[in-house]
């Protein structure tokens, strides 16, 4: 258990891939090459995906966008020990979770690119719509979780957000509801070291964020969040033990936002180039290559072919999503209630009738 | 057919729908053990189980965000906010999320949850036990506000709300949770949400209020029978959606209107109300639409509770200035 075995006190960090693509084979996790290559491909689908959404916003083809490299290790292996009957709630930064958990990455642009139904999640897709004010959606996971012991289900509820996050008062009531109902929930902090601009040692006097958790009455785990096989271990463990009653886990993913908090950001008002540097050889990508390659898993061709595979993913997705309509006006107001009152129905018809007559002008 | 105060007819509606549907949950400070600080949840965790009468820490935001997280899932959750005065730490959740859900997710997930919040002043308490800050709530769109003035209603709305696929808050007139008692069905039945209550017929200026309100207006409008000045009394019950067919209706008849609200005045729903009228009825008035509110002050402590509430005296007043107009 490692719950058991690494203390948040002591400072202790669960790693299980080295940066130089070394495995502790003590720890590793059961997953076997094609599992591995599977992942690294996920990885880089969402690298790829990011750095066009990136320069996409920049043509003016994309909204402001939260970008994730340096994260997927968090993203894809903290969604694979799910099931389709347990839920994901979100975070901005968290676009590659949604997509392994079920939401088609079509959609994802599609909310990027400032349209609504991004977040129409398809019927059986348990992932809620992005929450973008910070902190406040972990409480949505209490209460999913707390569905799901109520009915019996067996589904578990996972809350992602950042460093940041953790300072806000419904991460604290969400953490608390969870330990007193034993919710089957997981808490996922991605510590990417930086909320905005804020470092994590300016957020809390806490030397790791995992050992907030104690104080709720339940284990917390940092672990090496650029290492796909320890969060996925931690990971397993934490879903596993919220499956069969055991109550929440919060985990505590150490890494690092090589990107800028958002496209509307400018990292270098608050971080030296020479600290992101000192990052990029614990890529997360890149210690999956250094150890598929050891095993003789890895070659130039394959990785040739994954790119372009993988970029041409990428290319359709972002061109399937640009090609969908822009939605009608009468849109802002048919979602707002099941029945629209008629106050709705009187606003929407005045709208209506002025782009009419602004038409005719 | 039993009498009941409004109190025990809240408690009637959720007896009887946390008896009906399982998906029913209700959560809050204090309602388990205790019954509620009010007693309004009295004996419903004996009979539906810590699991179904959720004892909460006190965490109001926390308890309104879980609430978010049960109805997506399909439960009807019916979270109380002990005061209203305590419901702020929740607004974020109000707004940013229970109002826009099914927005947000283009109709994929839904928020049907009913928050009960013991509201407005009259109970002598300490501070921020006598909020009265329906137009905030109003204000936000998603949001069904509903605020019942009788037994009857009471149970009604409150099994509509419970069954509406759409979250509501349910603002209970704490004032007069056991000053009345009137004779309701003790079947389970449903009062609908947007419609206003006709409470009785006039002919010479239309009195408009909700909630406790509703109890101050009608003994003015007995001192103004003596007067020989015939009040249409009009009570809103919802909030949001708001009846305004039923408020153009009763102008147009009478020519004037008084609206009464213990809520500050300023940009209080009184104001939307003479918007509306405004919009709608101006031709058919024959004097300014007056209002009667509290103050924009903090509400009082006790010992000057008694000169923020509108008076009878006060809304009499206000109906002889629209009629001398």
């Amino acid at each position: 258990m490692f719950a058991d075995r690494y203390d948040p006190l002591q400072n202790e960090m669960v790693s299980i891939l080295t940066p130089d693509g070394c495995c502790d084979e003590s720890l590793r996790p059961d997953l076997d090459d094609e599992q591995i290559r599977t992942m690294y491909r996920q990885m880089l689908t969402m690298r790829l995906y990011d750095r066009k959404a990136v320069s996409m916003q920049r043509q003016g083809r994309f909204g402001t966008y939260a970008q994730m490299e340096g994260q997927e290790a968090c993203m894809v292996a903290s969604t694979y020990p799910l099931e389709p009957r347990d839920w994901i709630v979100t975070s901005y930064r968290e676009t590659g979770a949604m997509w392994m958990h079920g939401v088609p990455l079509k959609l994802l642009s599609l909310y990027w690119m400032g349209n609504e139904f991004g977040s129409r999640m398809p019927e059986g897709v348990n992932v809620l719509p992005v929450s973008i004010p910070v902190g406040s959606h972990p409480l949505h996971a209490v209460g999913l979780a707390y569905a799901g012991k109520y009915r019996q289900d067996g589904s578990v509820a996972v809350a992602y957000f950042g460093d940041g996050a953790t300072s806000e008062g419904d991460v604290h009531e969400a953490m608390n509801m969870a330990g007193v109902y034993e919710a089957p929930c997981v808490f996922f902090c991605q510590n990417n070291q930086y909320a905005i601009s804020v470092p994590v040692r300016e957020q809390t006097a806490s030397p790791t964020i995992a050992q907030k958790a104690l104080a709720y009455g339940f284990p917390g785990v940092r672990v090496d969040g650029n290492d796909v096989m320890a969060v996925y271990a931690v990971m397993r463990e934490a879903v596993e033990r919220a499956r069969r009653g055991g109550g929440p886990t919060l985990i505590e993913a150490y890494t690092y936002r090589l990107g800028a908090h958002t496209t509307a950001d400018d990292p270098t008002k608050y971080r030296d180039d020479a600290e992101v540097e000192r990052w990029r050889p614990r890529d997360p990508l890149l210690r999956v290559q250094k150890y598929l390659h050891g095993r003789g898993a890895w070659s130039e061709d394959w990785e040739h072919e994954l790119l372009e595979a993988c970029t041409g993913k990428v290319e359709q997705t972002m061109n399937d999503a640009e090609a969908v309509p822009q939605p009608p006006p009468q849109d802002m107001f048919r979602y707002m209630f099941a029945e629209p009152p008629a106050a709705l129905r009187e606003q929407e018809a005045g709208l209506l009738a002025s782009l009419e007559t602004q038409q005719k002008g | 057919m039993a009498t009941a105060t409004l109190l025990e007819a809240i408690r009637d509606a959720l007896h009887s729908e946390l008896g009906a549907d399982e998906r029913v949950v209700l959560l809050g400070e204090d309602i388990g053990r205790e019954g509620g600080v009010f007693r309004v949840t009295e004996g419903l965790q004996a009979c539906y189980g810590r699991a179904r009468v959720m004892d909460a820490p006190i965490a109001e935001s926390g308890i309104i965000g879980m609430a978010v997280g049960m109805a997506i899932a399909g439960l009807r959750p019916v979270p109380e906010i002990q005061f209203m005065g305590f419901l702020y730490p929740a607004f974020d959740q109000l707004i940013n999320h229970v109002g826009r859900m099914r927005n947000r997710s283009r109709g994929r997930f839904t928020c049907p949850l009913v928050v009960r919040v013991p509201y407005g002043g009259g109970i002598h308490p300490p501070e921020h036990h006598s909020e009265s800050t329906e137009a905030m709530l109003v204000h936000t769109p998603g949001l069904q506000v509903v605020v019942p003035a009788t037994p009857y209603d009471a149970k009604g709305l409150l099994i509509s709300a419970i069954r509406s696929p759409d979250p509501v808050i349910f603002l209970e007139p704490k004032r007069i949770y056991r000053a009345v008692r009137q004779e309701i069905p003790e079947e389970s039945y449903t009062v609908p949400i947007g419609e206003a209550r006709l409470v009785r017929e006039g002919t010479d200026v239309t009195v408009i209020a909700w909630g406790s309100m509703m109890h101050t207006v009608l003994q003015a409008a007995e001192s103004l029978d003596a007067d020989g000045i015939s009040a249409e009394i009009l009570d809103l019950r919802t909030l949001s959606p708001m009846d305004v067919p039923a408020i153009i209706a009763s102008v147009e008849k009478t020519g004037r209107a008084v609206v009464v609200h213990e809520a500050a005045r300023t940009a209080g729903l009184g104001a939307e109300i003479v918007a509306q009228i405004n919009e709608k009825a101006l031709l058919s008035l024959e004097a300014p639409v007056e209002r009667v509110s509290g103050f924009d002050t903090v509400f009082p402590l006790p010992q000057l509770e008694k000169y923020y509430l509108p008076t009878p005296q006060i809304i009499e007043a206000a109906v002889h200035r629209a009629l001398a107009f």
